[in-house]
């Protein structure tokens, strides 16, 4: 085992798809005890926390809209009163809102950038001052392979995942000599929720021919949380089965 | 949040232990010493101001660490906000 400090981990958005699957495989893989974040879906959250339990892990489900301004100090001080110091966040809470630009309204902008960006920066904010001075931190931000790479009808998203990339590479850099590290994942076509009515068309063009699974991009994050990736930090993980290859 | 009274002397006094638990030794540290001389840098200086947050409940923003250049720079803009 790893000689990380005693802390938990923090996944958004983790009631279902990508951040169930990263919040299950840290709690029962790698041992840390996981703050399963949901927005709304409260029985998702309890199922994925029952889940990790029923293998022998530790998790508790921990309620919070966070592209609201102020969650993040809720979110984050309710898991370091229960568990300590919140040393591991995966932002991977995300949303879309489709339409082109032209027809694209404030609102879709606004919410898309709220949820995929700016919770992210919040919570990161709040979180890598403990980290910081703890020596020890791990963020992974799940961003897309839509954002580096154009995909028509998604602007607002493209512009959240492209922003959170120039995020990540941003604060890695700025805390790398405490222990910090910060990368980002960049799935592709993914099998869930979010992903759901894109269309089978879309999987000719993946090379490996097939979706991603959650456990894909859980396998990647489970390694940038890792000791091994402890010299990883500011890059972009691609996980698409070489649709942007 | 409860926090201490911000005297000169209290806030010197965790100004000075903030930074060696950064990395200065105590010897080098006095009012006139710079964080450049220290090596103190922009992240260490966060890390203080999140210390001194917590203990006097004064905040201290990006700007306001960026013109700071001594010792006794920080110890008077702490007090100074705490007034």
């Amino acid at each position: 085992m790893s000689s990380r400090p005693e802390g938990c981990a923090l996944v958004t958005g983790a009631s279902r798809g990508i951040g169930a699957a990263i919040a299950t495989t840290l709690a029962v893989d790698d041992g840390w005890t996981v703050g399963v974040n949901f927005r709304s879906d409260e029985a998702g959250a309890q199922r994925v926390v029952e889940g990790i339990e029923e293998a022998g892990g530790r998790a508790a489900p921990v309620a919070g809209d966070v592209a609201q301004r102020g969650s993040d100090e809720k979110v984050l001080a309710e898991l370091e009163e229960r568990f300590g110091p919140v040393l591991v966040l995966v932002n991977n809470a995300g949303m879309r809102a489709d339409g082109l630009t032209v027809q694209l309204d404030d609102d879709a902008w606004d919410q898309v950038l709220a949820t995929n960006l700016s919770a992210a920066f919040r919570l990161t904010r709040r979180a890598v001052r403990t980290m910081v001075r703890a020596r020890f931190g791990r963020i992974v931000n799940v961003a897309s392979v839509v954002g580096p790479k154009a995909n028509a009808g998604q602007a607002n998203y493209a512009a959240s995942k492209a922003g959170l990339i120039g995020f990540t590479r941003t604060v890695a850099v700025e805390v790398a000599r405490r222990g910090v590290t910060v990368n980002a994942v960049a799935p592709g076509l993914i099998e869930t929720d979010l992903t759901e009515g894109l269309g089978p068309e879309l999987l000719d063009a993946v090379p490996a021919r097939r979706a991603g699974t959650p456990e894909d991009v859980a396998a990647c994050v489970r390694f940038l949380i890792s000791d091994h990736a402890s010299y990883v930090t500011g890059t972009t993980l691609t996980v698409d089965g070489g649709l942007s290859a | 949040m409860s926090t201490d009274t911000a005297t000169p002397e209290q806030v010197e006094k965790v100004v000075y232990d903030a930074l060696v638990e950064i990395g200065p030794e105590r010897d080098q540290l006095h009012r006139d010493a710079t964080f450049e001389e220290l090596d103190v840098d922009s992240l260490d200086l966060a890390e203080v101001s999140q210390v001194v947050e917590e203990h006097f409940g004064v905040q201290l923003k990006g700007d306001d660490v960026s013109q700071i250049r001594t010792v006794g720079d920080a110890v008077d803009l702490v007090v100074n906000r705490a007034k």
